[in-house]
């Protein structure tokens, strides 16, 4: 098998007999980036020295018979939103084009410290908002499976690299659904963890509650393995897990005996599209056949879930988005042409006489703060800043955000409770396959609910999973969710590997030109 | 002195920089006076994608604190973004407390020695932590309208004491502040410096008057920028005049116009109307997610209220009652602070005598500090060596005049109070001798005599210098009483 097309774990070993180098395996992601690439858009920016440095530093030193990190020479691909010290990091925002972070993020320093091959930065939904990668103000990411259509967001960087086989391994994030939703678009694996598992120190803040860093692979062992270098309690972030992290590459192997699943009743509703059913009822069959029990299970407050998401998650962005102001971070507006604009406002309204307009004129440093906020975010994100202003506002803090707090907590006893009667829960990951580009981007409503079965587990705090169950007619990956208690990743590495020993959509590769 | 036309109606708020070594939130060192932007990291700069994680310190600190106030510690306390817009606010939010501060329903008893006013319980509101902001220096002056903004100061950890509006004048303010200070200096908590900005109060003042009507209440106004308890005092008084006043002209009553916000113009020493914020007081309060919750059990705030240090108010009792000296003594001593206390403690167990003691320290001890603007640790004289010369006039061996200069000679040469006195030739004369002189003198002085028994006392004056001439060493006190003894029996 091809280089670029091999799993992480098989890149191990032959890194570790010798049998390739990791010069070889970077150089042969390189190549396919820059052969597939111009049409994907996966990366906004490839890193290609300091991989290829990085590459030669590995080689030399496991040649000299150093004792190596865990992913010692294998390609990663970063989402776009992880700081990492001197490389642009941009959250696909204009906000931060020009952002070169002093620090490495945790997960960055975990990577380095495994002796992984840092290959490029990933596109993504402009601050991790939206289901699509539309959203990002620096470039168009497409599906390799089909280029008309969308890898998923936010994290469609990360999964499309994978599928377009230009990087073995990936990091997203998931504040929503942004790991599993591509990952399912993509036809690749992605895990988000229960919340607090993976350090979100460096990981530029959306909605701090919700968001979670996680692996993107193309295989359930390839994303134990990542995870197992990313996982781990970080003093540096107070909501971190201070828990033991497990051998997940070691325990992924292990076949559960008598697991029992819970088919979630509310994922089987309206709007589910038909295919993607079929090929969730056909995975459940298959896991059937593997000697799980399946039940039914209901999670009753799970239809309030995109509800509590938009008002909880805009409202912590609004507040996390307030540094990007022009003064401290991110873009600022022209002053000179900002003053004199200004000037011509207040010129024009002394003249008119009119003294409550006056008073009411912008400072200079307030003009400066709309401004360069008007400049530098895209449409996505000024929604959701006023959606966030406006539910956090005095007068309606009880109306919503009390409440959607409440109802979160609901959502999360529905949660517990299930998980009394089963191991794992398992649904449909989105309601349908990937679109066309350009056919949802008007229609804001209708992109939310893209995560409809994911969003969840981010309220819950839970860990769930996403993997390949199939095509739809038109030839675009459908993916299957399993869904966990807290910190039972474990599990959901091992129910993944164990339906991947039993069928092969996982190996399946779209043709590239 | 007339009846006021109108009630004085107080309420603090003072924001006390704790004790760290490092911020709230980060660690970076709080030292005062570094170049603009030196104790910085990527925490306390906002960098995108930095997490806060508590000081756990400070939390202990304001829990020290907290107990010393008679505050109530919940179990469980949450952090809270206050969001805002500016400069010098680099997270677009502060970190601090809202609706679930660390310490709430607490009080503070002030009272004054002088008796100016009656002891008072000041209730306390709340105590609660934050974050510090940074610092815009506008550099106006040099006509480019400059800003620059200095972030050293951004996390450092401040405790907010709200007080209830329970203080009924300028001189309680200033008696609630100078017992604060006190607890926090006691308590080690802060160095309560406020030019370093380590205290800051902000008041709040209306007035209460009697109409015709009823009583009535004038809008509340805060007044900022007050960096000494004099100015607090001083602004307070202004600012109820200013009121009555603006009272006067206007009739405008609480809930008639917005709560103002002045500013203390020192030099001017006037309070004045400040520009409106330009932002709007929406802080869209809500729970800090990058935060865990604090928990403390029953037994840890037990554990603090008991490791607590004497507090200024039971220290002044215990002075009173252990060492016998006056209120006014205990007050001046403890308002000394700590160090004072210890000398004094010292001084009056190895000098034997509890209101000589206080006398020496008020008099004596506090004047050359004062000359010299040392502080106790820096006095030459230690207690020890002081004891000697307060036990040397406690047992008579020699007279409050010449121990000063005994003083004098022992301040800045290390020497012993005995030493001293054997080169000054000051020894105790022993009774026999003393009578010896006395009878002497008597009978030299027949006159003398019969003015004593005519019970005309003032008449053994004479006899008092002559005997100083003879033994400059006797004490005119015991020698006075002898003669009167002596003469009557004669
Ligand atoms: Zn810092």
């Amino acid at each position: 098998m091809s280089l670029i097309h091999a799993s992480a774990a098989q890149l191990l070993t032959q890194l570790e007999s010798g049998e390739i180098t990791s010069v070889e395996l970077t150089k042969a992601c390189l190549a396919q980036i820059d052969a597939a690439d111009k049409e994907v858009g996966a990366f906004l920016k490839v890193m290609t020295d300091s991989a290829l440095e990085q590459a030669e530093s590995v080689d030399a030193r496991r040649k000299k018979g150093e004792k190596l990190g865990r992913l010692a020479g294998i390609p990663v691909a970063i989402k776009d939103l992880l700081c990492t010290k001197g490389e642009v990091t941009t959250c696909a925002s204009k906000m931060l084009e020009n952002f070169v972070p002093p620090y490495d993020a945790t997960v960055i320093t975990k990577l380095k410290a495994a002796d992984a091959v840092l290959i490029g930065k990933t596109n993504m939904d402009e601050f991790a908002m939206g289901g699509s990668t539309e959203n990002s103000a620096l470039g168009k990411t497409r599906n390799p499976w089909n280029l008309k259509c969308v890898p998923g967001g936010s994290s469609g960087g990360a999964a499309a690299c994978l599928a377009a086989s230009m990087a073995p391994l990936s990091i997203g994030t998931d504040t929503g659904g942004s790991i599993r939703q591509p990952a399912s678009f993509c036809g690749v694996v992605g895990l988000k963890p229960t919340y607090g598992v993976v350090s979100r120190y460096g990981l530029i803040a959306f909605a701090s509650s919700l968001d979670q860093i996680g692996p993107m692979a193309r295989s359930a062992e390839d994303t134990a393995i990542l995870l197992e270098a990313i996982a781990g309690y970080d003093a540096k972030d107070s909501t971190s897990a201070n828990v033991k992290t497990p051998a997940y590459s070691q325990s992924v192997k292990q076949p559960l005996k008598g697991l029992r699943l819970g088919v979630v009743k509310e994922h089987f509703g309206e709007g589910l599209d038909s295919e993607v059913e079929a090929s969730v009822r056909e995975a459940i069959n298959v896991y059937k056949s593997l000697g799980a029990t399946v039940t039914d299970v209901s999670l009753p407050h799970s239809k309030y879930g995109i509800a509590v998401y938009y008002i909880i998650a805009p409202s912590e962005a609004s507040s996390n988005l307030a540094r990007f102001d022009g003064a401290h971070y991110g873009h600022r507006c022209d002053e000179a042409k900002m003053l004199e604009q200004l000037a011509k406002e207040r010129a024009a309204l002394e003249a008119s006489g009119d003294e409550k307009l006056l008073g009411g004129l912008d400072t200079s440093l307030v003009r400066m703060y709309r401004q360069s906020r008007a400049e530098g975010f895209g449409p996505e994100v000024k929604r959701r800043i006023m959606l966030g202003t406006y539910t956090l506002s005095a007068g309606y803090y009880d109306a919503y955000y009390l409440k959607a707090l409440k109802v979160r907590r609901l959502i999360r006893q529905d949660y517990d409770a299930a998980f009394k009667n089963v191991d794992l829960v398992i649904g449909p990951t989105a309601p349908t396959p990937s679109f066309e580009a350009g056919t949802k981007t008007d229609d804001p409503l209708a992109m939310y609910l893209g995560d409809l079965y994911t969003v969840t587990a981010n309220l819950a705090g839970i860990g769930g999973i996403s993997l390949p169950c199939g095509f739809s007619k038109s030839g675009m990956p459908i993916g299957i969710q399993l869904q966990g208690p807290p910190l039972a990743e474990e599990r959901l590495l091992q129910a993944a590997h164990m339906y991947q020993t039993a069928t092969d959509w996982h190996e399946r590769r779209p043709e590239l030109s | 002195m007339s009846e006021s036309p109108y009630e004085i109606i107080i309420g603090l708020e003072v924001h006390v920089q704790l004790a760290t070594q490092t911020k709230l939130f980060c660690r970076c060192s709080t030292k005062y006076g570094a170049p603009p932007n030196t104790q910085t990291c990527p925490v306390c700069l906002a960098m995108p994608g930095t997490l806060p994680v508590m000081n756990r310190h400070a939390f202990e600190l304001a829990m020290q604190t907290a107990c010393a106030l008679n505050l109530e510690i919940p179990r469980f306390t949450k952090w809270d973004r206050k969001n805002y817009y500016y400069p010098d606010l680099p997270k677009g939010y502060q970190i601090s407390q809202y609706d679930l501060p660390m310490s709430q329903n607490g009080y503070l008893l002030i009272s004054d020695p002088k008796g100016q006013f009656e002891p008072r319980k000041v209730r306390i509101i709340r105590a609660h932590l934050e974050e510090d902001a940074g610092k815009s220096m506008h550099d106006e002056a040099a006509g480019k309208a400059d800003s620059r903004i200095d972030l050293n100061r951004t996390g450092t950890p401040l405790l907010e004491i709200v007080s209830e509006p329970d203080m009924r004048s300028p001189l309680e303010a200033k008696a609630y502040l100078t017992e604060l200070k006190l607890i926090l200096e006691y308590l080690g908590v802060s160095d309560c410096n406020m030019q370093e900005g380590s205290l800051r109060v902000d008041a709040n003042v209306n007035l209460h008057l009697q109409t015709p009507e009823g009583k009535v209440a004038t809008p509340i106004v805060e007044i900022k920028n007050m960096n000494s308890f004099r100015a607090v005092e001083r602004a307070i008084a202004y600012e109820a005049e200013r009121q009555y006043e603006v009272w006067q002209e206007t009739k405008q009553k609480i809930g008639d116009v917005p709560k103002q916000t002045r500013g203390w113009d020192d030099q001017a020493q006037v309070t004045r109307g400040q520009r409106h914020k330009e932002e709007s007081s929406d802080y869209r309060y809500f729970p800090e997610p990058d935060l865990a919750p604090v928990t403390t059990t029953e037994a840890e705030v037990a554990a603090v209220a008991a490791s607590l240090c004497e507090l200024p108010r039971q220290l002044r009792e215990r002075l009173e009652s252990q060492y016998k000296i006056p209120a006014y003594d205990a007050d001046v001593i403890v308002n000394q602070g700590k160090k004072t206390v210890d000398y004094y403690e010292s001084l009056a167990k190895l000098g034997g005598d509890g209101k000589l003691a206080s006398n020496w320290v008020q008099q004596e001890v506090l004047r050359i500090q004062k000359e010299r603007g040392i502080e106790i640790e820096a006095f030459p004289i230690t207690a020890e060596r002081l004891a000697g010369l307060v036990k040397a006039v406690a047992g008579k061996e020699i007279d409050g005049t010449r121990a000063k200069d005994v003083f004098a000679e022992m301040l800045d040469s290390g020497k012993t109070a005995a030493d001293v006195m054997k080169e000054m030739g000051i020894e105790k004369v022993d009774d026999s001798e003393l009578e010896n002189l006395c009878r002497e003198l008597l009978e030299a002085n027949p006159k003398v005599v019969s003015d004593l028994k005519e019970g005309t006392l003032k008449a053994v004056g004479v006899l008092i210098g002559q005997a100083k001439k003879k033994n400059p060493n006797i004490d005119p006190g015991t020698f006075r009483q002898m003669c009167i003894d002596l003469a009557t029996k004669m």
